[in-house]
C-alpha cells in the first residue's frame, strides 16, 4: 500500500467507524431543490437516513447540525455514467476508489457501466458489484449489460438484473448495431421498467479513428469519426423507440447533428433523454493539437459549433443530464503514441466545478439549471429510489457545495486511482463541501 | 512534460518563414562549400519505426558529414520488438548519450510526444500521416534551383493527398511564401476539406484544370498500405489522374516534376515522366542530404 493510499483509507475508516447519526440539521444554507420547486434560504432536517423536513428556520434538535451559511444544499448528485473498472481492471481503479473520488466532487449516486471483465452481463456480477465488502463510500447502482458479453448478439435477462438492483442496461462502448436486436432490447427494456442507454457511435465506420472528423484531424493526420456516426445511431434509435414506446438514454451526446435529433424526437413524444459530459461542453477538438493523449476521448472532442450546440441544448432542455463518463486509465495506458493511447478521462472531481463555470459563470445559465441537471434529472431518467430530490421521506442524499469557491484542480489529490484528467492546473469556480449519502457524511471539505 | 528542447523540428506548420529562409540558406552553404566538422563528436540517434530508404540514408550521411556518429535504432531489430515504449526507447537512447534524435513512425504525433520527455532535440522524419518536414524544406530547396520564388508560384500536387505526409508539410511551407497550391484526386484521397489545410490552397478533381498554367507539379505515391476500407479503383485511378507526357502539356513549357518518392512507376506516373526532361526527382533525393545536414547542424552545432 502506498502513503497516498493510506492516507485514503483514514479517511475511510474515521467515516465508517463512526455510526450516522441518527438526526441532522443543516442550517443557515440556500436550498436548490428543482423536482419541488425549492429556490431560496431552508433547512434540512434529516432523521434515520431519511429526509424528515426542509422549511425555513427548522426547530428541530438534531444529534449533529452542519452550518451551511453561505452555501447551497441540494439533492445528492447522481452520476448516470462511470467507470468503475470492478471486477477485473481494479489496476485502474475499484469501486472504493472510484465512489471516494464521486464522494469529494459531490456525487452520492454512481451508476456503473458494465465494460468490466468479465463484462456485468449477470445477476453474480450485478449484486457483487453492490456487495458492502466493495467499500463504496457512495450509492453504485449498475447498469447492466444489454447483450450477453455485450456481443451484440443475445439478450441478457433484463428481469432477473432488475431485480438484482441493474436500473438499465447498456453495452456502452460497444453499442447495439443491429436494428432487430435494439428493437429487442427496447422491447424487453419496457416490459421491465427501464431504458436502454445506447453509446451512440456506427463503430462500423470508426473503426482506427481517434479524433472528430474535420479540418483540424485532416490538419494533424489523425483519423477521423463522423459526426454522422453518432447522429445516424442517436436517428435509428428514436425510431425504434417511437415504435416501440420504450425509453432511450443517448449517453454522452456530444454533437450538433445528434443533438437535433433528440430534439425533434423529444417533440413528437418519443421517450428519448440523453446527457452531456462536461469535457463536451469545455472543450473542442482544438485542444487535441498536440498529440495530448489527455484529449483522447470518445466521443470525440469535437468541433466549436458541437460545443456550441451542446449549450444551447442544456439551456433548452434539450440535454437532460451532466454524466461524467468518469473513465480511469493507468498511466501507462495513456503514455503512447496517440493512436495506441486509451480513450477518455476521469472526471468524478471536475465535473461541478466545470458546470458552474462553464455554464453558470460564462453562460448564464442559472444555478438551479445546473443543478437539476445533476439531481432531478437524472433522478427521473433512472428509478433510483426517490433520489436527487429533498422529498420528505427520501433517502437523506444530500450536496452541500460552495458556488463561488474558486480553486485549482490539482490532479495529485485526486481521489481516484488514475489521473488521466486534462483538467490538472485548472481555475474552477463552485466545489462540494459535504457529501452525504442516506444520512451518513461521506465526505468534507477542509474549511 | 516539457516543452521540445531548442533545435528540435517537429513540423512546419508552426516554423516561421524566417526561420525556414535560414535552414534552407545553410543547406545552401553545406551544398556548395567545403563541410567543417561542426558536429565533431555529437551522437545522433536515428530512430526508425517504419521504413525507409531516402530519408534514412540521407540523415546518415549527412550527420556522418558533419563528424557526427550515428546509431540506427529500428523497430523491427531492437527492444521495441519486445514492447519498450517509446517513451522508454527515449529515456534509453540519451542515457546511452544521444544528443539528437531522428525519429520516423507510423503513429502521427509521436516526434511530439517524445520531444515533450527527452532533453534533447527531436527531428521529426515522417510521422503517420502528419508531417515530413525534412521532405517539405527539400522540396522548397529544389523548387528555388529552378524558380526564382515560391511567391505566386503555382505548384499542383496530385494523388493521395489525405494519407500523405509530405503534402502536409510542402502545403504548410509553400502557403507562407504565398504559393497558389491546387490538390488534385479523387475525393477518397483529396477530400474537400483538403483545402482548409493551409491559406491559398484549393482542390480539383480535374487533372487538366490542376496542371494547366503550373509552375510545379508533385505527384505522390498511393500509399496502398494506409487505403484501408477505402473503395478505391486503381485502375480509375490511372485513367484519371496518372500522369503522362501528353497531359502534362497543359503546364507551363519549364515545369518541373516532382515526387517525394518512392515511385511506383506505371501508377501515379509513367517513366516518360519520370525520367522525363522536367523530372527534377533525383535532384530532390540528392538535395536531401544537403538540406538534413543544415537540420542536424541547427539541432545541434
Amino acid at each position: 500500500m502506498t502513503r497516498k493510499e493510506s492516507a485514503f483509507m483514514s479517511v475511510n475508516q474515521r467515516l465508517d467507524s463512526k455510526q450516522p447519526p441518527k438526526s441532522l440539521l443543516i442550517c443557515g444554507g440556500h436550498v436548490i431543490d428543482p423536482a419541488n420547486g425549492v429556490d431560496g434560504p431552508a433547512d434540512v432536517f434529516i432523521r434515520d437516513g431519511k429526509i424528515a423536513a426542509v422549511a425555513p428556520k427548522l426547530k428541530e434538535k438534531a444529534e449533529r447540525t452542519i452550518e451551511a451559511k453561505g452555501l447551497i444544499v441540494a439533492p445528492g448528485f447522481i452520476d448516470l455514467h462511470v467507470h468503475l473498472r470492478e471486477p477485473g481492471q481494479a489496476y485502474k481503479e475499484t469501486i472504493a476508489t472510484g465512489t471516494a473520488a464521486a464522494a469529494k466532487g459531490g456525487f452520492t449516486s454512481v451508476c456503473a457501466m458494465p465494460n468490466t471483465q468479465p463484462v456485468n452481463d449477470s445477476v453474480e456480477t450485478t449484486r457483487w458489484m453492490q456487495s458492502p465488502e466493495r467499500g463504496a463510500l457512495v450509492n453504485v447502482f449498475p447498469i447492466a449489460a444489454a447483450t450477453l458479453g455485450s456481443q451484440g448478439e443475445k439478450l441478457t435477462d433484463f428481469y432477473a438484473l432488475r431485480e438484482a438492483g441493474a436500473v438499465a442496461v447498456s453495452d456502452d462502448g460497444r453499442p447495439i448495431l443491429d436494428d432487430q436486436i435494439m428493437r429487442e432490447a427496447l422491447e424487453a427494456a419496457k416490459r421491465t421498467g427501464f431504458p436502454v442507454i445506447q453509446h451512440a457511435e456506427d463503430t462500423r465506420v470508426t473503426a482506427g479513428t481517434q479524433m472528430n472528423y474535420g479540418a483540424v484531424s485532416l490538419r494533424l493526420g489523425l483519423r477521423g469519426m463522423p459526426a454522422e456516426a453518432e447522429a445516424a445511431i442517436v436517428r435509428r434509435d428514436i425510431e425504434l423507440a417511437r415504435k416501440t414506446g420504450a425509453h432511450i438514454h443517448v449517453a454522452h451526446i456530444s454533437t450538433a447533428a445528434a443533438v437535433e435529433e433528440v430534439r425533434r424526437g423529444k417533440r413528437e413524444g418519443v421517450r428519448v433523454s440523453c446527457e452531456v459530459t462536461p469535457h463536451h461542453f469545455s472543450l473542442t477538438e482544438e485542444a487535441v493539437a498536440g498529440y495530448d493523449t489527455r484529449y483522447k476521448m470518445n466521443p470525440p472532442l469535437r468541433s466549436q459549433e458541437d460545443r456550441e450546440a451542446m449549450l444551447m441544448a442544456l439551456e433548452d432542455g434539450t440535454i437532460d443530464a451532466i454524466a461524467t463518463d468518469h473513465a480511469p486509465h493507468a498511466h501507462h495506458e495513456k503514455m503512447v503514441e496517440f493512436d495506441r493511447a486509451a480513450f477518455d478521462i476521469t472526471g468524478l472531481e471536475t465535473a461541478l466545478g466545470l458546470g458552474i463555470s462553464e455554464l453558470h459563470e460564462k453562460r448564464g445559465i442559472p444555478l438551479q439549471r445546473v443543478v437539476e441537471l445533476l439531481t432531478a434529472n437524472p433522478g427521473r431518467i433512472l428509478s433510483l429510489g426517490g433520489r436527487g430530490q429533498l422529498s420528505a421521506g427520501a433517502p437523506a442524499d444530500v450536496t452541500i457545495f460552495d458556488p463561488k469557491r474558486k480553486w485549482t484542480f490539482d490532479w495529485k489529490e485526486s481521489r481516484s486511482k488514475s489521473k488521466n484528467t486534462p483538467f490538472g492546473g485548472w481555475k474552477l469556480t463552485g466545489k462540494a463541501m459535504v457529501s452525504i449519502v442516506g444520512g451518513r457524511l461521506v465526505y468534507e471539505a477542509a474549511k | 512534460m516539457n516543452q521540445p528542447a531548442r533545435g528540435s523540428l517537429l513540423g512546419l506548420e508552426n516554423l516561421t518563414t524566417k526561420e525556414i529562409s535560414s535552414i534552407l540558406q545553410e543547406a545552401r552553404k553545406m551544398k556548395r562549400g567545403k563541410v567543417k566538422p561542426v558536429l565533431s563528436g555529437k551522437r545522433v540517434v536515428l530512430l526508425f519505426y517504419e521504413s525507409s530508404t531516402r530519408t534514412r540514408v540521407s540523415f546518415e550521411f549527412a550527420a556522418k558529414a558533419l563528424g557526427a556518429t550515428t546509431a540506427l535504432v529500428s523497430a523491427s531489430a531492437s527492444s521495441i520488438e519486445k514492447g519498450e515504449s517509446l517513451i522508454d526507447t527515449g529515456y534509453t537512447v540519451t542515457s546511452l548519450g544521444a544528443q539528437a534524435i531522428v525519429i520516423r513512425h507510423p503513429s502521427s504525433g509521436a516526434p511530439y510526444m517524445l520531444a515533450r520527455h527527452v532533453p534533447v532535440p527531436v527531428i521529426n522524419a515522417g510521422d503517420g500521416m502528419h508531417e515530413h518536414p525534412s521532405q517539405g524544406l527539400l522540396d522548397a530547396y529544389t523548387i528555388l534551383e529552378h524558380k526564382k520564388t515560391l511567391k505566386g508560384l503555382r505548384v499542383a500536387m496530385i494523388g493521395d493527398i489525405f494519407h500523405s505526409r509530405v503534402v502536409r508539410s510542402d502545403v504548410h511551407l509553400l502557403s507562407k511564401f504565398g504559393s497558389k497550391v491546387v490538390l488534385c484526386g479523387p475525393p477518397e484521397l483529396v477530400p474537400d476539406i483538403s483545402a482548409t489545410l493551409a491559406p491559398g490552397v484549393t482542390v480539383t478533381r480535374d487533372l487538366e484544370e490542376a496542371l494547366t498554367g503550373t509552375d510545379v507539379v508533385i505527384a505522390l505515391r498511393i500509399q496502398k498500405e494506409r487505403l484501408a476500407g477505402l473503395q478505391l479503383s486503381l485502375g480509375d485511378y490511372i485513367e484519371r489522374y496518372q500522369l503522362r507526357p501528353e497531359r502534362l502539356k497543359a503546364a507551363k513549357k519549364d515545369a518541373i516534376v516532382m515526387h517525394p518518392g518512392p515511385i511506383i512507376r506505371g501508377l501515379e506516373v509513367t517513366s516518360e515522366v519520370a525520367d522525363g526532361p522536367n523530372s527534377v526527382i533525383r535532384e530532390q533525393v540528392r538535395n536531401g542530404v544537403a538540406v538534413r545536414m543544415a537540420i542536424l547542424a541547427r539541432a545541434l552545432a
